[in-house]
Order: structure tokens, then C-alpha cells, then sequence
């Protein structure tokens, strides 16, 4: 066992975690942080991702213990004082869901590709979350929603 | 219109709403099955022995070694089965099997106070196998005979006849590969025994009721014994319809056996590896067309690949029947269908459920054979399309065939095709190693079981004393949006805004005897049950308010949460001062609904009925560019018009259409499943067993322009205000993407080339293509001409010809716990 301390969404922790353990499982079964969820296994379809210091990264790519002395941040850590992060809002807005499954890594990766690039072209978006598989809604309105959270923020700068 | 079909003034259903989970799953908050884990104490979790073999035999299973490994709790066999070893309804998938029949079949399951500790048991476990001889392709299964179920025949006119008076007449063989689900979240239930023996499993399951039949048959319980659970999927597609009660029941096993919570989820490589697929097909078939290239007759024999059981395959198998017409009128049919048995994974439903397999082998047969008739493939596809009185090959009367019609024109209008395809030719013609097309393709498909028993369906209905109302159903929600739309259904039905409803999930106590949620019916069957179940409610409300506003009860009318009588110079009242009002006159305020369609009969053993309430259309047209070179391919446009009725949810079923498509055109372009076919220790084991290897959509596929709008004037007053069924026919639509490659592989080669093009038509296979077309090779592909032609295998009489026990009255199916 080896001690890690973590920052996770705000929250100081401090836990002893099997070297081999996995960032999201440690996310999902030492800390109760469930919006991370696991599709594939085999860091293809993104869907646990999250926020190492403030990047994305697969969070089924990662050790536990190559999150010690960081920061991560989870879909739960996103909103802050109770309203919902541009992101999320436009997800919600566009129905760029639907099982919702892929939804939390889809949107970690969108504020990710909206920091680095803040107006960002469909192609652009595309490229983006290429990392992240959804299987429902055939991406058209995830597309759409990355595009209207541009925009919102955009317009919120402004 | 119907009283069925017709909406109130200013409904709730129609509105654009979000997801009635969003607002859950855009923050994490929305839980599935597997997320419960953090919140159940002493839970155990289940690890499966998978045999490496596609067949053999056990004969020795030692699980002492697995008790030895620390943490190790217990290890299930079938000696621990107190009731019946079987994870289906038709007694032929054995749960603990002793003849494994694919490669990963779980012989045991491991039980560990941790899942790594379940794991190092499950390698412990030693188990000595005997090989046997194995069938892992449908052409073995065709050439051993080795078939399982019965086998039907569809048949009208005389087949001969009709291709003796054909123009043209061609013969060709079709095989295309299956379909890997890839819902994101594997397979997930979670069993505990509450007080007094009764079972509670939370189970990711589109067919709550019947996993609840199965967990309770392998405990040797009653129904009433056993409650299921299903708070939501993420991703189903059909492969959560038969496949989750096995792992639901060897988790109610292990917590009765136990005394503790049982976990048991799949991680990818076993869900994968162990759950059943969409059925590949192989079919022999021979057309023939008119001068005018007319069908006048078609003759085939499709067969499915059925994998080791039987599973859902006869009633897969009775849809790719019923589908083959696609919205093509045939004078002439007969067409045979055979269930291959295999050594795989044991195929199952899959979003069209046989459908878009019937429909797949018409329309390559359409694609390959244009060029030769010396048609566009277009003119070839519409001037077949069934009229006004004609009916299909089993008897049903085409209704609304015209919708086809205006679906298609206006693809064609929006779409620009005509200007477009003017400027393909221009492209082609100066571009000597990338060529383009379009295609444009229909879909007709039915709507409903087709087992007349399985439509009906119940809902549960609370308005509480302060007007609030909760509403519950048989349907389970995973991702279609079927609970929005029940919300709104509801919502229009009482007259309340939609936040005055909360809907809470779908359980087996709650709503008993439901169907799955499957064959796109969901919205259709449990909407009429929530909106019967709202109108009694109403009707008694409407008795208090007509005494308080002095008009009769039919006058009074619901409306945005206010009551009033028809004139609309009446008072008012406030729907929670009515209820309460009720509440203190004592009426009841809470209702059962139930609602089975009307008008349907299906009769397997001829083929024939009217199994369908009505059809749903669709036509697309897809452009795409082609590389000469390597066969790589983009989608450069897609043009949908889509018929959903008047739509109840419209943001909910633009989604559903543009996300069916984009799993049609996965299947159709780069889902590859690959078994391994050699004579190695590894023959039948699942070569493509992750994301990795096994290629599914992604956003680098997306058209790069994609156009969906909803058919108008399209109201269906069979169903549910007005609406139709949405999560299957988009499927189909994606067929235009395949005809796309085709033709545009077929432009590399002189005008009036036929290619063939394998399914799914991966870059590889539109390279061979291409390489086809250049070399225009062995005459037009693999096209016959003449008649007779190759005539496809007739059944030799010594198979059941139908009457499959899916589709026998279910106190047939479920003769089990009999003694209740």
C-alpha cells in the first residue's frame, strides 16, 4: 500500500491505495465520485475522463499514485456555487445526450479543448473529442453543444 | 383521428424538451446499476471461469484451489442451483453448462470480498476440458446441417411463374457479418435478499419482467419472490433484452447462498466475449425484374447465424422475413429462413432485430443488379415502391405507402440531389483516382411485436394530496428518452405543466407482466397505458370540478395545471386546489393504466397477418468520396427526412434518428466482428474483443454536412397522440451510405459496372472494390444471369416449419413456477 494525498474537486484527501490502483477506480470506489464511469477498459472511449491539474486525461490511464500531490478534477467538482458550468448548461440544452454515459467524460474533454482553444471550429471540436466515443447520439448535437458553449463564453467575456 | 391519436389544446407532447435526465447526467449525479456499488455494504463481487475452448466438455471442475485463495467467499456451480440451470426460456442455455459451447462460455463463478480476490479465484479454479469438434462459421453450419430451431417460409404467388415471366432474371449469394452492441456500460446487476427471503436484483436490463422469471426459475421461487429493478441503462440497442438475466440470476444465487449483496459486472473483454451479438447472415437468392425493371419475383433463403442457443433468434429471424420487401412491392415471393447453430456468443436482438438484415439483402440485391439492368439505382429503388392497396408478402395491407413518396421527393428537393449528382459526374469525370456518390435508399419498417401478446403494456399513476403526481411504467429507459416522453404524455393527459410529474424507475413490483422494452414500442404501448391510466384519474377530477363550476364533467377541461369549464368565461381552478379538494371527497386519486394495441393477429405457422399497427418511412441520401488508391472513404453529406407521426418529443426524436443512423453506418461500414476461423487452440475465440481492435463510430466518421428533418403531415392515429415508434427504422437508413460506396466504387470501372461489396464495407473491402470495378472481373461481379439460375436451398421437410416456442402463448413459455 502507499499513501497518496490528493486534492479531488475542492477536497483534501489523504489515502493508502494498492500501487496498481487505477485513478478512476480509486475515484469511483474509495471516494464515491460515480460520475466517473468506466466503458471500455482499454482507454479508447474516454468516458472516465477527468481534470489532472487542470488537463484531461483518461482516468483508466492513470495510477492512483501519479495523482499524488495533484489536483484532479471530476464532473462533479465542474459546477461551482450551485450553477451549472457553460458546458454541462449547453450539453443539457442541445440534448447532446442521451444514456448519459459517455456524458461526463464528453464534457471534461469539451472544457478541455474550449480552454486550450476558445473558439474552436467544428473540425476543431471534432478533432478534439476524438478521444471519446459515444454511442447514442451519433455526435451531431455534442458538436453543436461545444459550439454553443463557445459561444456562451464567448458572449459572457464580452 | 382517434381518441388515441388526439391531442388536447396546447399539449405537453410535441414541446422540445431536454432529457428528463439531463440535468443528472450533465453534473454525475445519474447513477446506473454499477455506481450502487459505493452504496452497498458487504457487497461481494462475482468473477467469471470462462473455458478456452469454442466446444468441449468438462470433465473435471476442482474449485478447492479457489477457496484457498485469501478473500475467496465461495464459488457457484450447478450443483448450487436450487431451481432450474438455465439462463433462458428455452431450456437451452444452461447457466453452469457442462459442455462448453464458445469460447468464454463461463463454466463457474467466483464469489470475493474483493473483485481482484474473485479474479485470482477464478484462475484457481482448475477445470480439465475434452475438445470436441467445433461449427464457427454459418457456411460450416450450412455445410454440417447444423441448424437450431424451426425453420419458416414466407411465401405468396408462385415464385417460378413469376420468374419465368421476368425479363430479367439474376442469382447471387450475400454474406454479412453481425454487430458488436458496445453499449458504453457493460452488463450490471447487483442482488440482495431483503427480509424475509424476498429478492431484490438491480439489474441493467431492457426486459425487467423476464429477468425476473429467469432469476426466480434458477432459485426455484415464485415471481412475487423476486423484484427487479432497472433504474437506467447506459446504452442497450437490444442487447440487454435476453442477455442480462443470466448474470442477474447467478447474483441472486450468490446472495441467497450467501446472505450478502452480490455484484456481478462485466468488465468489456467479458461482455464482449460473453454476450450475444446482432446475427450475421448468409443468403442465396435469385430476382427477377421486368422490362421496366420491375420485381415481378423473388426467391431466397437467408441464414441466420444463430451462435450456441437459440435465444431471440426465431423472432430475429420472423422480422428479416417480414422485412426483405423493405418498401418494395414483389408480386412473386418465397423466401425461407434457417437459424444457423455455432460455436459464438448466442446472437441476439439488436436495434431492427432482424429487420435490417431482411432489408439489407433486398436492397444489395437492388445495387448489384441496377448496373445490369442498365438502370440508375434511384429510378430502380422508386418505381418499386409499393402504391395505395397492395399489400406485403405475409398479408398486411401497406398503409400510407405514399409517405415513402413524400419522404422521398423531399429528400430529393432539400437535398439538391439532381444539382448535385450533375456535379458528382463533373467530378468523376475529371478525377481519375477519386470518384463520388450519392445514393438515396428507403426504409419501411413495422411497428409492434410481432407476437400479438407481447403489446400491451401497464402503467401506475399517483396524484398526491397537494397535486404533485408520480408516474411509473413497464418501459425502462436507456438513453432513447422514452421517460421524457411518458412525462409529457402524462403531463398532457392530467393538464399540468411538466414539472408537477416526477417519474420514478422502472420495477417489477410496480408494474407487473411487462414486455421489454424493445421493437422501437416502448413509447407507443406504455404511453397508451400512462395516458389511460391519467384519463381515469381525470375523469373522477372532472366530476369535483364540474360540481364546483356548475357545467357538466365532459365540459370541464385540464389545462396547464388549471381547471375550468369549456366556455371561457367559466371560473377557474388551481389543479392542486381540485386534488386537494378531492382528497377530502374521497376519490381516488391514483390509477393502474394498461393499453394492448388493437387490431393486430399474426399466425407464424402459415406467415401470415397483420402483425404490424402500422409502418414507419424514412429515405436518406448520403454522398461519399472514395480514394482510388487505398478505399478509404468520407462521408461528405446526409439527407434525412424521417416519419415519426406527430412527434411527442422532437429533440428526443431528431437524436434517436441521427444516432440510429450512425449505428446503421457503423455495422454497414466499420464494425468488424472477427472470429478466429482457423484450426488453432484459439479457433471461435472473438479476435476483435475491445474498442480497440473492434472500430465504432467516432467523431472522425460524422457526415461532414448532415441534414435530419422530420416528415410533415404525418399523423398516425394508431398510436399515442398521434405519434410513431422512432428507435429502430433510423437504423436502416444508413443503407444509403453502403449504396453510396458501391456506386462509387462501381465509377472506377466503365459505365454499367456491377460491384459486389462486402458488409461491412470497411476501407479494405471498398478497395477490393474498386480494384473490382478496374478489373471488371468475373463478369459483373458475382451476378448470375439467366433463368433458372442458382436456385437457393429448399428445406427438406424434416424441420418444424414454424411455430418457434417464442411464440407460443407465454403459460406455454413459462410452464415453470406453474404451481403458483
Amino acid at each position: 500500500m502507499t499513501r497518496i494525498s490528493v486534492r479531488v474537486d475542492g477536497v483534501d484527501y489523504t489515502d493508502e491505495v494498492e500501487p496498481r490502483t487505477l485513478l478512476v477506480h480509486y475515484l469511483r470506489e474509495q471516494l464515491g465520485k460515480t460520475g466517473t464511469v468506466v466503458g471500455c477498459d482499454t482507454s479508447n472511449c474516454g468516458a472516465c475522463t477527468v481534470h489532472l491539474d487542470g488537463r484531461s486525461v483518461k482516468s483508466c490511464n492513470v495510477l492512483a499514485v501519479q495523482a499524488d500531490g495533484h489536483e484532479v478534477t471530476t464532473i462533479e467538482g465542474l459546477a461551482t456555487g450551485g450553477e451549472l458550468h457553460p458546458v454541462p448548461q449547453a450539453f443539457h440544452e442541445c440534448h447532446a445526450l442521451q444514456c448519459g454515459y459517455c456524458t461526463p467524460g464528453m464534457i471534461m474533454q469539451a472544457v478541455d479543448v474550449l480552454r486550450e482553444n476558445p473558439d474552436p471550429s467544428e473540425e476543431e471540436i471534432r478533432l478534439g473529442l476524438e478521444g471519446n466515443l459515444c454511442r447514442c447520439t451519433g455526435y451531431h448535437n455534442i458538436v453543436r453543444a461545444v459550439r454553443q458553449a463557445a459561444g456562451a463564453r464567448e458572449g459572457a467575456q464580452a | 383521428m382517434s381518441a388515441l391519436s388526439e391531442r388536447p389544446a396546447n399539449p405537453v407532447v410535441g414541446e422540445t424538451v431536454p432529457h428528463e435526465s439531463a440535468a443528472l447526467h450533465v453534473t454525475g449525479r445519474a447513477l446506473y446499476t454499477d455506481d450502487l456499488v459505493a452504496r452497498t455494504r458487504d457487497l461481494l463481487h462475482g468473477y467469471p471461469v470462462q473455458a478456452p475452448h469454442a466446444h468441449a466438455r468438462v470433465t473435471r471442475l476442482d474449485t478447492a484451489p479457489a477457496l484457498a485463495v485469501p478473500g475467496v467467499v465461495r464459488v457457484l456451480t450447478a450443483e448450487d442451483v436450487p431451481g432450474v440451470n438455465d439462463a433462458g426460456i428455452k431450456h437451452d442455455e444452461p447457466l453452469f453448462p457442462s459442455e462448453v459451447m464458445y469460447f468464454g462460455h463461463a463454466v463457474c463463478w467466483v464469489l470475493g470480498e474483493t473483485l481482484e480476490a474473485a479474479r485470482l479465484g477464478a484462475l484457481a479454479v482448475e477445470v480439465d476440458y475434452e475438445p470436441l469438434p467445433s461449427v464457427v462459421t454459418v457456411r460450416e453450419a450450412i455445410e454440417a446441417g447444423s441448424f437450431q430451431g424451426a425453420q419458416p417460409t414466407m411465401e405468396r404467388g408462385d415464385v417460378e411463374a413469376g420468374l419465368a415471366r421476368a425479363e430479367h432474371v439474376f442469382s447471387g449469394e450475400f454474406e454479412f457479418a453481425g454487430q458488436e452492441h458496445f453499449y458504453l456500460e457493460t452488463h450490471a446487476s447487483i442482488a440482495q435478499v431483503d427480509e424475509n427471503g424476498q429478492v431484490f436484483v438491480q439489474s441493467s436490463t431492457q426486459h425487467p419482467t423476464e429477468t425476473q422469471d429467469i432469476v426466480a426459475h434458477v432459485l426455484g421461487l415464485h415471481a412475487h419472490e423476486v423484484t427487479v429493478q432497472c433504474l437506467r441503462m447506459g446504452g442497450g440497442f437490444g442487447g440487454k433484452e435476453m442477455q442480462p438475466h443470466g448474470y442477474a440470476a447467478v447474483a441472486a444465487l450468490g446472495a441467497t447462498l450467501t446472505g450478502r449483496p452480490v455484484r456481478v459486472r462485466l468488465n468489456r473483454t467479458q461482455d464482449i466475449t460473453m454476450t450475444g451479438k446482432r446475427h450475421g447472415f448468409h443468403a442465396t437468392w435469385r430476382v427477377g425484374f421486368d422490362a421496366e425493371g420491375r420485381l415481378q419475383a423473388l426467391d431466397a433463403t437467408l441464414t441466420s447465424d444463430g451462435g450456441w442457443s437459440l435465444d431471440l433468434s426465431e423472432p430475429v429471424l420472423a422480422r428479416a422475413l417480414c422485412h426483405i420487401d423493405n418498401a418494395y412491392w414483389i408480386p412473386d415471393v418465397r423466401v425461407n429462413g434457417r437459424i444457423s447453430k455455432t460455436n459464438k456468443t448466442s446472437q441476439t436482438a439488436f436495434r431492427g432485430f432482424g429487420g435490417p438484415q431482411g432489408m439489407l439483402v433486398l436492397e444489395d440485391i437492388l445495387g448489384r443488379c441496377a448496373p445490369l439492368l442498365g438502370i440508375d439505382p434511384a429510378d430502380l429503388r422508386r418505381r418499386n415502391f409499393y402504391t395505395e392497396g397492395q399489400a406485403t408478402p405475409y398479408g398486411q395491407p401497406v398503409r400510407h405507402p405514399d409517405r415513402a413518396v413524400a419522404a422521398w421527393d423531399q429528400v430529393v428537393q432539400t437535398g439538391d440531389v439532381d444539382s448535385r449528382r450533375r456535379e458528382i459526374a463533373a467530378f468523376n469525370a475529371a478525377h481519375q483516382h477519386t470518384k463520388r456518390a450519392l445514393a438515396i435508399t428507403p426504409v419501411k419498417f413495422g411497428i409492434s411485436f410481432n407476437l400479438t401478446a407481447f403489446n400491451q403494456a401497464g402503467a401506475l399513476v399517483h396524484v398526491y394530496k397537494d397535486g404533485s403526481v408520480l408516474i411509473n411504467h413497464g418501459g425502462t429507459e436507456m438513453g432513447q428518452g422514452l421517460h421524457t416522453k411518458m412525462l409529457q404524455v402524462a403531463a398532457t393527459t392530467l393538464g399540468v405543466p411538466l414539472h408537477f410529474v416526477r417519474l420514478a424507475p422502472t420495477r417489477t413490483d410496480k408494474v407487473p407482466n411487462t414486455s421489454a422494452t424493445a421493437a422501437s414500442s416502448g413509447a407507443d404501448l406504455n404511453g397508451g397505458a400512462v395516458k389511460n391510466a391519467c384519463e381515469q384519474i381525470r375523469e373522477r377530477l372532472a366530476q369535483v370540478a364540474g360540481g364546483r363550476l356548475g357545467v357538466p364533467p365532459a365540459d370541464v377541461r385540464f389545462e396547464g395545471g388549471r381547471v375550468r369549464g369549456l366556455a371561457h368565461d367559466t371560473d377557474e381552478i388551481r389543479w392542486a386546489d381540485l386534488v386537494t379538494q378531492a382528497y377530502f371527497q374521497r376519490v381516488q386519486l391514483w390509477a393502474a393504466g394498461f393499453y394492448r394495441t388493437e387490431g393486430l393477429h399474426w399466425d407464424s405457422t402459415v406467415f401470415r397477418g397483420e402483425p404490424f399497427k402500422y409502418f414507419a418511412y424514412g429515405v436518406a441520401a448520403a454522398e461519399v468520396e472514395v480514394d482510388g488508391f487505398t478505399g478509404a472513404y468520407r462521408t461528405r453529406r446526409v439527407d434525412i427526412v424521417h416519419d415519426v407521426g406527430d412527434s411527442l418529443s422532437p429533440l428526443v426524436d431528431l437524436g434517436q434518428i441521427e444516432g440510429g443512423f450512425v449505428q446503421g453506418a457503423g455495422w454497414l461500414t466499420l464494425e468488424d466482428l472477427r472470429w478466429d476461423e482457423s484450426d488453432r487452440p484459439t479457433r471461435g475465440r472473438l479476435a476483435t474483443q475491445a474498442a480497440s481492435t473492434y472500430k465504432l463510430p467516432s467523431f472522425s466518421e460524422m457526415p461532414e454536412e448532415f441534414n435530419v428533418a422530420l416528415l410533415e403531415k404525418a399523423h398516425e392515429e394508431g398510436a399515442v397522440y398521434g405519434s410513431k415508434a422512432v428507435g429502430e427504422p433510423p437504423l436502416m437508413l444508413a443503407f444509403s451510405v453502403r449504396e453510396a460506396l458501391r456506386q462509387a466504387a462501381a465509377a472506377f470501372g466503365p459505365p454499367g459496372t456491377s460491384v459486389d461489396l462486402a458488409s461491412p464495407a470497411t476501407p479494405e473491402a471498398v478497395f477490393w472494390a474498386v480494384e473490382q470495378a478496374r478489373a471488371r472481373a468475373a463478369e459483373h461481379g458475382h451476378v448470375a444471369e439467366g433463368f433458372p439460375g442458382m436456385v437457393p436451398p429448399q428445406p427438406n421437410g424434416d424441420v418444424p416449419r414454424y411455430h418457434p416456442r417464442s411464440e407460443r402463448p407465454p403459460a406455454e413459455q413459462h410452464a415453470l413456477s406453474a404451481e403458483v
